[in-house]
């Protein structure tokens, strides 16, 4: 409180007295209307090529990326005996690395393979290692305790597919003829709860939502107020993206979950949804919703582009949070159940 | 941004710092640091051996500096390299002849488009323009509807029908140039660049659009994929720049590194929140004095210009000097501020936070200035006019009034006092004791402003030096009488 006050009244003093000396000095130099007068309208369409390094790193890199599959081929035919050449070890660095797994999780493989040697090769070596780090109860809970709803809660930073990725669920089990009520938790994006609608009317599911601006949990309130009335077997709940690294968003989440868990609520899954394009900020929106919401899965969207979603790796390993679903593309039934073999041969391979 | 990044430099140069002269065993060990800290930060691995070999040249090239220690040098060429990445200056956005000036917009999903779309016509309004909505995006549900609402908000036309994306791009376009809008923005659909079909499409809507401008909305958050994303659509789209959006979320943001690096074109707009206001051009020099943690005072400044009410700011300010400022004016002024946007935004901006303060800052509860509203709201005209005469009872009335307690209502008299007796010192000419790195901060301001076209010190030791030197390299040749103009030509003019 104190340190945001002091710094809004230097800030104000400062700029107050920045800006005094500034007007001034411009109306002196040339009045703004003029000034605007004086700019030419020109059209513009190409910015000026810069002679900096780019263009070295562009050709560089497009030669690497084009063998950086066939040499982690050749790496993986090459079955080792003793110890591994620095080409080696170079290029299993580059791979994982270029798959977002992270600085951290890349030297612990190296340095086992440094160490240890590679003894089945190189790759089934990798391999191995990225498959342990993914060894977590991977099953979703769908029921609650006699008498209770079972929630979903949906969390995680702007923009990674939150409302999606609700609808595909829901779709899921309206298909399996359960009775879906979705709850529009995302009362700040502008249309955020159309979105949820279209959604809901597209898989025939029941939607409690408020207007723009709402107390997300009392909009989760309601949704689970419904679905107890009207026996509904699950509620998915929406909430606002937000960003990781301001306690009073999260504070703001963990009263969601805590208002979605009392009776006769039960919040059975907290799925915080991650964008697989991420790189190591992942880590921390994991660490973070986890100590927010009590994260118990990951949904991994958006693996159907070409980013490989690697950071994955890292955050099971790390905190212990494995991923249960992975969404492959915009089609409603493009959520499918994660399966870390595939996962990880996509990582190397790819 | 890059927090972590300056961080690792920081501590980079201090173990250097004690050393005499740069071995190559130094340099080696140097640039490994800088490595790890870039891949951390999630630069793209070849523009980091790019970055990396381009550093090391620098460093090789030139004699060692008399004046600079061997770890001021590594930091020296490592900030000056960031600034060539970055792009040197920015690119200065012009509008066509005959108009409208067209704008297209595309990215991955989710990357923050439409938002940006509405914060871009946001930022042509405030330049004197009369920008123009088109939502092409058909694909996400609500897409259309999430931009009507974001251009009622910022009192922008917004069209669409339920054609096609290429239909509605170009009969957009065409009633723009109806009804004599001067900039039209596209908002596209968000897609994969390795989609082939709706890449096609977008290259439709361009080609049906011709737009002077288009840019990649790219998320800062972005990892080594940032690379292909950025080099697909400028294949398809030749892109003139980039907008990164979700500054905010982290310190690293190596995305812009990456995207910058590989695309060959400018960052040309940030968004660092979630509000409106909270966005801007990106400045390539500031935010590589940035990223070594030497703060944003320019920016700031600029952004209070932009949004505040120049009137408003006189009137209160010239009480504030003669001394006779009331509570009134700070709450004008405190809604002034918070025009600006966030305020754990507009702190992060601020030169010398110190690690802990950037910290607090991203906690910084806009809701507490409404509480500090509802108090002065809660009382009455002539307390605010003098708080001297609120005795306990009169407290007691106000906390009750404004929902908070007594304890806050004397924290925020005791801080009006403090600060009215920050503002006669200022105005008598000296530099109050501020807190923590806020005296630096007020230095740093008073150099942006009146010492602008004076002689700095050079090096880099001074907290000022970075974002001196990174003027210094956008604009060689500079001399003291044209940086004494320097603000003004920043920032595009005014209309006002």
């Amino acid at each position: 409180m104190s340190i945001a006050l002091i710094a809004v009244a230097v800030l104000v003093v400062l700029l107050v007295l920045v800006s005094l000396r500034r007007r001034s000095r411009r109306q002196k130099v040339i009045a703004p209307q003029q000034a605007r007068k004086a700019m030419p309208d020109i059209l513009v369409k190409e910015v000026a090529p810069r002679p900096s390094i780019e263009h070295g790193a562009e050709l560089d890199l497009s030669q690497r990326l084009g063998s950086s599959r066939s040499i982690f081929e050749r790496v993986r035919s090459i079955a080792s005996t003793g110890s591994l050449s620095t080409e080696q070890i170079d290029t299993v660095e580059e791979v994982l690395l270029r798959s977002d797994v992270g600085v951290k999780v890349t030297n612990e493989i190296l340095q086992d393979l440094k160490t240890n040697g590679a003894p089945n090769g190189v790759a089934s070596t990798v391999r191995a290692a990225l498959l342990s780090s993914l060894g977590g109860d991977r099953s979703v809970t769908t029921s609650a305790d006699a008498g209770r709803v079972p929630v979903w809660l949906f969390v995680g930073v702007n923009g990674v597919g939150k409302t999606t990725t609700i609808g595909k669920l829901s779709q899921r089990f309206v298909s399996d003829g359960k009775k879906v009520v979705l709850a529009a938790g995302d009362t700040f994006r502008a249309a955020a709860s159309e979105q949820l609608q279209m959604w809901a009317e597209r898989t025939g599911a029941d939607i409690v939502r408020a207007g723009e601006g709402a107390d997300p949990s009392s909009v989760v309130h309601d949704a689970i107020g419904r679905a107890s009335a009207r026996k509904s077997d699950i509620v998915l709940a929406d909430t606002a993206g937000r960003r990781a690294n301001s306690s009073n968003l999260l504070d703001e989440l963990s009263k969601v979950r805590r208002v979605a868990d009392r009776d006769p609520g039960q919040v059975v899954e907290t799925f915080m949804v991650l964008d697989a394009t991420t790189g190591q900020n992942a880590l921390t929106q994991a660490r973070e919703f986890l100590g927010a919401a009590s994260v118990t899965g990951i949904v991994l969207t958006k693996l159907d582009g070409t980013a490989r979603g690697g950071i994955v790796v890292a955050i099971e390993r790390e905190l212990g949070i494995p991923v249960k679903f992975v969404g492959v593309g915009e089609g409603v039934q493009d959520l499918i159940v994660f399966e870390p073999v595939a996962f990880v041969d996509s990582l190397l391979d790819a | 941004m890059f927090d972590a990044l300056s961080d690792r430099l920081e501590r980079l140069g201090s173990s250097l710092r004690s050393k005499g002269r740069l071995t190559d065993a130094d340099l080696d060990e140097a640039l490994l640091e800088v490595r790890s800290a870039l891949l951390e930060a999630d630069v793209e691995l070849g523009v980091v051996k790019a970055f990396l070999d381009a550093v090391r040249e620098r460093l090789s090239g030139t004699a060692l500096s008399q004046s600079l220690s061997p770890g001021q040098q590594v930091i020296k060429a490592v900030h000056e390299q960031l600034i060539e990445v970055l792009g040197g200056a920015p690119l200065k956005v012009t509008y066509a002849s005959k108009p409208p000036t067209v704008i297209l917009l595309a990215g991955l999903q989710g990357a923050g488009k439409t938002t940006t779309a509405a914060k871009l016509a946001s930022w042509f309004k405030q330049q004197g323009r009369n920008p123009y909505l088109i939502a092409a995006d058909l694909q996400r549900p609500a897409a259309v509807e999430q931009l009507r609402v974001l251009g009622a908000q910022i009192g922008v036309d917004v069209f669409s029908d339920t054609s096609n994306p290429v239909k509605v791009a170009k009969r957009g376009l065409a009633e723009a140039t109806r009804i004599g809008r001067d900039v039209v923005i596209i908002d596209t659909a968000g897609r994969l660049a390795i989609d082939k079909e709706l890449m096609k499409e977008v290259r439709s809507i361009s080609d049906a659009t011709s737009p002077h401008y288009t840019f990649l909305v790219i998320d800062a958050v972005t990892g080594q994929d940032a690379v292909l994303t950025a080099r697909s659509f400028h294949e398809t789209l030749a892109l003139s720049g980039i907008i990164v959006t979700k500054l905010d979320y982290d310190a690293r943001g190596g995305a812009v590194l990456s995207a910058r690096g590989v695309v060959g074109k400018p960052v040309v707009f940030a968004s660092t929140g979630e509000k409106i206001a909270d966005f801007d051009l990106f400045h390539p020099d500031r935010m590589a004095s940035r990223i070594l943690g030497m703060g944003d005072m320019l920016s700031l400044i600029e952004q209070a210009e932009r949004t505040m009410d120049q009137d408003v700011l006189a009137e209160s300010s010239g009480r504030m000097l003669s001394g006779a400022f009331t509570l009134d004016d700070f709450m004008a002024q405190l809604n002034q501020v918070r025009k600006m946007g966030s305020m754990g935004g507009l702190m992060k901006l601020m030169p010398g936070m110190t690690k802990e303060m950037r910290q607090a800052a991203d906690n910084v509860d806009d809701g507490q200035l409404n509480r500090v509203e509802a108090i002065i709201k809660s009382m009455t005209p002539k307390e605010r006019r003098d708080p001297n005469i609120l005795d306990s009872s009169r407290r007691t009335r106000i906390a009750k009034g404004s929902g908070t307690s007594v304890n806050a209502v004397n924290q925020l008299i005791k801080q009006f006092g403090d600060m009215k007796k920050m503002m006669r010192q200022m105005s008598g000419g000296g530099m109050p004791n501020l807190p923590g790195g806020m005296g630096k901060m007020a230095q740093m301001a008073a150099k942006a402003s009146a010492a602008r076209g004076g002689d700095l010190p050079p090096g880099f030791e001074a907290l000022g030096a970075g974002m001196q030197s990174g003027a210094q390299a956008s604009r060689p040749g500079g001399g003291g009488k044209n940086k004494k103009k320097k603000g003004g030509r920043v920032t595009p003019p005014k209309q006002r």
